[in-house]
């Protein structure tokens, strides 16, 4: 009896183990190989003969001057984009639901998201020329108005906002899709029989439109805080240089710099554990709120 | 309609006048760029362009289009896309179809599911995953581009969720015709979840095409840098080392900024080409998100 049953999942093992292999030696294999977080790395002499340090890049990592400030970095422009991120899409999903033309409803729709499917490098070329402070177009208009150039790219006043902004600017057609998805499942009798007691179209959008979408809402913001020390590298590696630094370096490009740069790969592989680590209670925490506040399951 | 209130006239024009403004914003910057590319160097420097070509010239396509550099990395990118979508839609059908199985069925499932689904929640981060792919042999292959991100994960839960939307009773039926679980696969979940599938493949797509990270550290000589990556070292670091002699002399007559722009569009090309799909399978792609048995 238990040959047969084996006989009958032998096909579906097969199917799985060429992607489990995969998995094992790409994302089980570096996992393995934080072990390199404890040594003094040398790539010549590999994983096994590396001296052990013990905590030692731990230390030097947190005596580095600049670490603190790297830290606050993350967290402060990974939780106002998250914040942004969220309040944004919400308005203009209830503002285009506003929109009688089905026309314009769809134009609208199909341009706000176009930008969310171009990577970051198409995107940071555009930003840098559209924000030069000599010949880009935005500040040529500001000029217009009287305003002196801002070099948006170039200044620690000006550098974390302006990430903020392109980083809405990309992603917020996106979701604002995902929640106008949402709207159309709520029961269109509910605004018939608002319309009879006579609620005008804005009590109609408090007390049917919003909390219709509020398991979305909620969802989407425990999800978001997994997020909470991706500040995005993808972005700000294509739009900071040095002069930025104080106020753009984040965890990951400070990994990337002092690990493939610079090569100090213990200290590197140090600080990149942090943030897995850090990551993986907030995900996991994340996960589990969205399962009991929105009853959301993965698979 | 009926009856209108005055403020409710002035907020529907104050709402359209602000969508369009809106989308005018995330269509703007490309026209922009398409404009500068196709201007005189002379008026794109002078900052006469806005959103039409300033006397305009075909020049700075010419001038790119002539760089053997960024031919050879459209060239590596083609076969990026077509590699890499073909191994991760292989693996992704492959993998989800057992594991939506019932645990009755197939008895190992559910650890086989918590190993994919562990990668989402933590990972071994840069270093390691570098000297991992360093220590395999892909450095400076194309394979260092596809074997690595092979599996895709969430797109495997996706698509497994679908296959557990599907009705039971076509599988039992396969069964006792006779069918294994090779043919059901192929025969009746594959052709019943096409869209769903062509959804994920377009998004495969996209995801190679405008991977650009990978490329700029796994690959050695720049040579066999994909096109984003080049564009990322051309257009973001300018760094001119890997202009070469003859493209420096043309240089003298096109501006940085004209051909940079054209770069840059000829990088958004292929998804502005795919946008018009993408979007009609995105609305699926977020219904498919939320099927559950």
């Amino acid at each position: 009896m238990a040959t047969k049953k084996w006989r009958r999942e032998l096909p579906l093992h097969l199917m799985v183990i060429p992607g489990l292999i995969l998995v094992l030696i790409y994302h089980y294999g570096p996992m393995a190989g934080i072990t390199i977080a404890f040594q003094k790395f040398i790539p010549a002499k590999g994983f096994f003969d590396s001296t052990w340090v013990g905590l030692e890049n731990f230390r030097y990592v947190m005596e580095l001057p600049d670490t603190w400030q790297i830290l606050w970095n993350t967290v402060y422009i990974a939780v106002m984009k998250i914040i942004a991120g969220l309040i944004i899409p919400i308005t203009i999903s209830l503002l285009i639901n506003e929109v009688g033309k089905e026309l314009i409803k769809r134009g609208v729709q199909t341009l706000i998201y176009l930008p969310h499917f171009l990577s970051w490098v198409i995107l940071g070329g555009i930003l840098i020329d559209l924000l030069s402070p000599s010949e880009g177009i935005v500040n040529q208009m500001l000029g217009y108005l009287g305003i002196e150039p801002i070099y948006f790219l170039g200044l620690d006043a000006w550098f974390p906002y302006t990430l903020v902004v392109s980083d809405v600017w990309k992603e917020f057609g996106f979701s604002t899709i995902v929640y106008l998805a949402a709207l159309t499942s709520i029961n269109p009798t509910f605004y018939e029989a608002a319309i009879v007691d006579g609620a005008s179209r804005w009590k109609q959008t408090i007390y049917i439109t919003l909390p219709g979408m509020m398991p979305i809402i909620i969802l989407l913001t425990t999800l978001s805080l997994g997020n909470v020390l991706n500040a995005g590298f993808d972005q700000v590696f294509n739009l900071y240089s040095p002069q930025v630094y104080e106020s753009g370096d984040i965890i990951d490009t400070f990994v990337y710099r002092i690990g493939l740069v610079d090569a100090q790969y213990g200290v590197a592989t140090a600080v990149g554990l942090f943030k897995s680590v850090v990551s993986f209670f907030l995900i996991t925490i994340s996960y589990y709120l969205a399962y009991r506040l929105a009853n959301y399951r993965i698979f | 309609m009926h009856y209108m209130t005055s403020s409710r006239r002035a907020f529907i024009i104050f709402n359209y006048a602000f969508l369009i403004g809106l989308s005018l914003l995330c269509l703007l910057p490309l026209i922009h760029v398409l404009a500068l590319s196709f201007s005189s160097s002379a008026a794109a420097t002078a900052g006469y362009v806005k959103f039409w070509p300033v006397q305009f010239t075909t020049n700075s396509y010419h001038f790119v289009l002539k760089k053997p550099e960024f031919l050879a990395s459209v060239w590596v990118s083609l076969q990026r896309v077509s590699l890499g979508t073909i191994v991760n839609m292989a693996l992704t059908v492959l993998l989800a179809y057992p594991l939506s199985k019932e645990v009755k069925a197939f008895r190992m499932r559910t650890y086989y599911v918590w190993a994919f689904f562990l990668t989402i929640l933590f990972g071994g981060g840069l270093i390691p995953w570098y000297m991992v792919i360093k220590e395999t042999g892909l450095l400076d292959s194309i394979w260092a581009l596809i074997i690595p991100g092979a599996v895709p994960v969430f797109n495997v839960i996706l698509l497994l969720n679908f296959f557990r939307g599907l009705p039971k009773e076509l599988e039992e039926a396969s069964f006792i015709d006779g069918a294994g679980h090779w043919t059901t696969m192929w025969r009746i979940y594959v052709p019943l979840s096409l869209p769903a599938l062509a959804t994920i493949t377009l998004f495969a797509m996209v995801g190679h095409w405008n991977s650009w990270f990978d490329g700029l550290i796994l690959m050695n000589s720049p040579d066999h840098y994909p096109l984003q990556s080049y564009l990322q070292t051309v257009v973001i670091r300018r760094d001119l080392s890997l202009v070469s002699q003859s493209s420096l002399a043309d240089l003298a007559n096109v501006s940085d900024r004209t051909s940079k722009a054209a770069q840059i569009f000829m990088g958004a090309l292929p998804i502005l080409l795919v946008y018009p799909f993408l979007q009609r399978f995105f609305m699926k792609g977020i219904v498919l998100g939320s099927v559950k048995e």
